[in-house]
């Protein structure tokens, strides 16, 4: 379905004295979810929502399908992709129906496919249509709010979902829990995703592939497991050995299981 | 209060006539202070001195600025409603552009994200979300407009303020007393009314 490449990405916020991001390459295959992993500040938001233009590129090139990014008329683009922040950003004055239904409004789906969509979605999240639809985002918990953000990132079925430390800021339990849904929800709609996030354990949880970055550069792109076998760099190596290692290959056991039980 | 007993219909035309003009005055004075709020919301730099100079007009005393404004419009509706549409832009814009800068800026930023254009930004989350606050300025500009519209008694003969102007130059405290009492009963009720819309608007 879809690719994602970037290629010699380089930004400069205005007034700034060095790159957010310097010379960045790397591809985020059709279907695969790719971790955006390292320190706050490091560049990787700044990389993601390049994407999606949010964020303007000095140099290099961000394609999609092969398509050149700044080529696409960014209202448009935007509506193809999926986005989600950690700040959720749920539209406070609408229901939990209406913020689902936002992307597909905008893209003209007729009310009763767009009510259709909603409640599949709903489902698919793990909360009751019949319950939830009507609820205003105040009166969701901080774990419903962020499955609802999700929902609504991928109603209008995007080629691609960039999530922005989308689970940074739900408890543990809740976190474990989202996370075991994104990936049977990215198993299942087989839609390529770029994840940020600076936890390592998340990203050795979810991801197909790591790219791992310091400073606007990238420091390696690697499977989890390569990270640890063969860490490109004396940062990489300090990196994936913080913390219990064990634990983490533990999760990467979990993760290969759980894709082999959604194929 | 006998004055207002013995006067029901003059004082109620009167309060009709200060009603409408405080009414016609905010709207007017809407359409200039939403796009001037706007304005000056998408440009920070510029809002500080929009509201400082609008500011500035608002601590005229009113009795000075309609003197002037009846020296250029003469004795009649005009200086009064002029007076009036000029004091409220200072309430009305600085809660415009306070209500935008007060949105969620998760909201906006996932609003930009998601694929709307700017222009739906505003219409679809902004203007929404800044509405109650937007309210708030309307509330206290229809108060205090209610208050400075008395003036119209004395430089239009229009509104309450003739019962108090009248009042004061016959010296009929009766007549001072039923239009004030029956000005402040407008402010509380327009009050109380405004509130409740504002708060049917809020989100939380």
């Amino acid at each position: 379905m879809s690719s994602i490449t970037f290629d010699g990405v380089t930004v400069r916020y205005p007034g700034a004295e060095s790159d957010a991001v310097e010379n960045v390459s790397f591809e985020c295959d059709d279907g695969e979810l790719v971790v955006l992993l390292g320190p706050s500040g490091c560049g990787k938001s700044t990389l993601l929502r390049t994407v999606n233009r949010l964020v303007p590129l000095a140099a290099g090139r961000v394609r999609i399908d092969g398509n050149d990014v700044n080529a696409l008329d960014a209202v448009e683009l935007r509506r193809s992709v999926g986005y989600v922040i950690q700040a959720v950003g749920l539209f406070a004055h609408m229901t939990v129906a209406q913020n689902v239904a936002v992307v597909p409004s905008l893209r003209g789906w007729s009310r009763d496919e767009t009510a259709r969509r909603v409640d599949e979605l709903l489902r698919m999240i793990g909360l009751d249509p019949a319950a939830y639809r009507d609820r205003r985002p105040s009166r969701l918990s901080g774990g419903e709010a962020q499955r609802v953000g999700v929902a609504r990132a991928i109603a209008a079925r995007p080629r691609a979902l960039l999530m922005d430390e989308p689970f940074g800021a739900v408890d543990a339990i809740v976190r474990t829990a989202l996370q075991r849904e994104l990936v049977r929800i990215v198993a299942e709609l087989h839609t390529t995703t770029l994840f940020v996030t600076h936890d390592m354990d998340e990203a050795f949880r979810l991801a197909d592939r790591i790219v791992v970055m310091r400073s606007g550069r990238v420091e390696q792109v690697a499977r989890p497991q390569e990270l640890f076998e063969r860490p490109a760099t004396e940062y990489v190596r300090d990196l994936v050995h913080a913390g219990d290692d064990v634990y983490r290959r533990y999760f990467m056991r979990g993760r290969a299981l759980l894709r082999g039980l959604a194929e | 209060m006998s004055y207002l007993a013995s006067h029901p219909l003059r004082v109620a035309t009167l309060l009709g006539g200060h009603v409408e003009i405080v009414a016609v005055a905010l709207a007017v004075a809407l359409l200039i202070a939403v796009p001037l709020g706007l304005f000056a919301a998408r440009r920070p730099r510029l809002s500080p001195w929009l509201l400082g100079t609008l500011g500035a007009i608002y601590t005229i005393p009113s009795l000075a600025l309609l003197a002037v404004l009846v020296r250029a419009f003469g004795l009649g509706f005009a200086p009064i409603f002029v007076a009036l549409v000029v004091y409220a832009q200072f309430m009305l814009a600085r809660n415009v552009v306070a209500g935008i800068a007060g949105v969620d800026p998760a909201q906006v930023d996932a609003a930009r994200g998601l694929g709307m254009s700017p222009l739906q930004v505003l219409l679809r989350v902004e203007f929404p979300q800044a509405l109650p606050v937007m309210i708030g300025g309307v509330r206290i500009a229809a108060i205090a407009m209610i208050a400075i519209a008395t003036l119209g008694g004395y430089v239009g003969g229009v509104g309450l303020g003739v019962l108090i102007f009248n009042g004061l130059t016959l010296h009929q405290p009766q007549m001072i007393v039923a239009g004030s009492v029956t000005a402040s009963a407008l402010a509380v009720a327009v009050d109380a009314l405004l509130r409740l819309v504002e708060r049917r608007f809020a989100t939380a």
